[in-house]
């Protein structure tokens, strides 16, 4: 129905609080809500429904397996290899697994037919309906694994049309970022009004602004610093669609592994009002 | 020559403010942020570039729409999801291309040609507390680990150069690709970890990923007041992992303010949270000497 991106540029800010606070006020007015937490290396949205209970299943990439009786080491797959993937020597062929990103350009370069393509797991999937409403889908990264996107779209995939999807994005604006937003409806930006939460903001909206998904701003801890993050929103004309004020009894909650919306349930009509706002913006979008 | 690598995890534990006091109390290291694609201790450090050039990395493809004759191989093979379908053209997504070239190997009308790909930008600049090696990624670029390991590779050449044996690097969040380019190779990782169950459970991950790479770790309790419980929890992880907690920096809403001034808190205020930094530094040298 609607893909809603939780991110940031900053770490820290409060995306899973935003998440778990949407999803869960909207779960409770049985709304149909997915739980989507992209952040693979570093997962936490689970750790607030201690009581589900995940199913597993594994996330798997293809890598080259090259067949030495065939191989006669002419090193075009090396040579192709955007990533330094292959190392061809006069007897031996090597193939690095943690560098390939699993394009499958070798296989076809490769005059003798001797590579295969074989299975290879980077991280796993989990998934639970949790507290009898949401449904909850996170990624596992293997650790020592470079490979995040691959698992990031796998994780995606879990998406039902017909459920509002609230995805927690990971850290940063490069790729891992990239992948998860691809084809979202709307975009949520954390941030706090400090330097470091303002600084991190810009190169989020220019990230956003590029990929053309339609994006507002929530200001996390919003007394805390000065008046910068708005000033660049007002000046930039970007909404800020909520603010939460410092609250050390969040702090402690979110501690704790209990959503805001428990610590103080005042907020689930605040998330009610803000999926209210982003809806009718996605709406305009579209028209 | 020493580096010292700041890591976390999960996000927003305090890793840049940490790292700024290090930088202030270590007089004269070497600093590398290569926490490059949301680079903020030059927000702190405020440093002025005497050198700088472009990261250039990888290849993206692109069609030429006068040769493409539309059979749609090169979106059958690409994996990435790169290749988008229009009124029949056929475009190349620059943010989901990966640059492999599957596609102009099969494309049977030569239309696609790979292009040299900026990603960003390196910075060595001067700062008050010495050498300052830093990057901005290009917003939505790929390769984050190589621009790391490039900014570390200049820090490196710069403290030779000065004679400096400290280096300390400010890392990113996570345990993918850019961390992994930061930690390789390096002296120790202090990991900035905070009491909530989210710190827990990223530190335990970081922590494995240390051991992996075969890096020395110790770690110090950020806002560690916050929940005295989980502190307490996280310190009985480290010990039974070996890795040393150095200290425990209470919760201080001086740091934002200092922030604010563009200092660090070791600058900014002689409170609690403060000494217990110095206290940390004082640790860490004698951790680096060992």
């Amino acid at each position: 129905m609607i893909k809603i991106v939780v991110g940031s540029g900053k770490g820290g800010t409060g995306k899973t609080t935003v998440s778990l606070g949407l999803s869960l006020s909207l779960a409770e007015n049985k709304m149909p809500v997915q739980y989507i937490d992209c952040d693979v290396e570093e997962p936490n949205a689970h750790l607030f429904f201690k009581e589900a209970e995940f199913q597993k299943r594994d996330v798997e990439v293809l890598v080259p397996e090259i067949d030495k009786a065939q191989c006669n080491f002419c090193e075009e797959c090396a040579k192709f290899c955007a990533y330094n993937a292959l190392a061809i020597f006069p007897n031996t062929a090597l193939v690095f697994n943690e560098m390939c990103h699993s394009c499958g350009g070798c296989k076809i370069v490769c005059p003798q037919g001797a590579i295969s393509e074989v299975k290879r797991k980077i991280g796993e999937i989990h998934t639970a309906i949790a507290n009898n409403k949401v449904q909850i889908s996170y990624g596992k990264l293997n650790v020592g694994e470079t490979q995040s996107p691959p698992l990031i779209r796998a994780v995606k995939k879990e998406i039902a049309d017909k459920n509002i999807a609230i995805i927690d994005a990971p850290p940063g604006t490069a790729c891992p970022f990239v992948e998860t937003i691809r084809h979202g409806d709307f975009c949520l930006l954390v941030t706090e009004p400090t330097p470091f939460g303002l600084h991190d903001l810009k190169t989020a909206v220019e990230v956003v602004s590029l990929i053309g998904v339609p994006f507002g701003v929530l200001i996390n801890r919003s007394d805390i610093g000065d008046s910068s993050v708005e000033e660049f929103c007002s000046n930039e004309k970007i909404p800020v669609l909520m603010k939460i004020p410092n609250d050390r009894n969040i702090a402690v909650a979110y501690s704790n592994g209990m959503p805001i919306t428990e610590a103080d349930p005042k907020y689930k009509l605040e998330f009610m009002e803000l999926h209210r706002k982003i809806y009718e913006r996605v709406g305009n979008h579209k028209r | 020559m020493k580096e010292l690598v700041i890591i976390s995890g999960k996000g927003g534990t305090g890793k840049t403010s940490v790292t700024a006091s290090l930088a202030v109390l270590a007089e004269n290291a070497v600093l590398a942020d290569c926490d490059v694609d949301a680079a903020d201790l030059h927000l702190i450090l405020e440093p002025a570039a005497s050198e700088q050039g472009e990261f250039k990395s990888g290849q993206l493809a692109t069609i030429d729409e006068d040769s493409c004759i539309a059979c749609g191989q090169c979106e059958a093979v690409c994996r990435f999801g790169a290749v988008t379908k229009a009124d029949n053209t056929y475009r190349i997504d620059p943010l989901g291309c990966e640059g492999c070239k599957t596609c102009e190997i099969v494309c049977p009308a030569n239309a696609i040609s790979m292009r040299e790909n900026i990603c960003g930008k390196w910075y060595i600049s001067k700062t008050r507390c010495g050498t300052m090696v830093h990057a901005a990624l290009k917003p939505g670029s790929e390769n984050s680990g190589k621009l790391v390991s490039l900014v570390r590779k200049k820090a490196r050449e710069q403290a030779e150069k000065s004679g400096t044996s400290m280096i300390i690097v400010d890392g990113p969040p996570g345990i993918g690709c850019p961390v992994i380019a930061s930690i390789g190779g390096a002296s120790m990782v202090m990991i900035v970890t905070e009491p909530t169950q989210s710190g827990l459970h990223d530190l335990k991950r970081v922590i494995g990923l240390a051991a992996h790479f075969k890096v020395p770790a110790c770690a110090c309790i950020n806002k560690y007041d916050i929940n005295e419980d989980l502190s307490y929890s996280i310190e009985k992880f480290c010990n039974n992992n070996g890795v040393e907690v150095l200290g425990k920096i209470p919760y201080d809403l001086n740091v934002t303010k200092s922030m604010l001034k563009k200092k660090s808190i070791v600058e900014y205020s002689d409170g609690d949270s403060s000494a217990e930094i110095r206290n940390i530094w004082t640790a860490i040298k004698l951790k680096l000497r060992n």
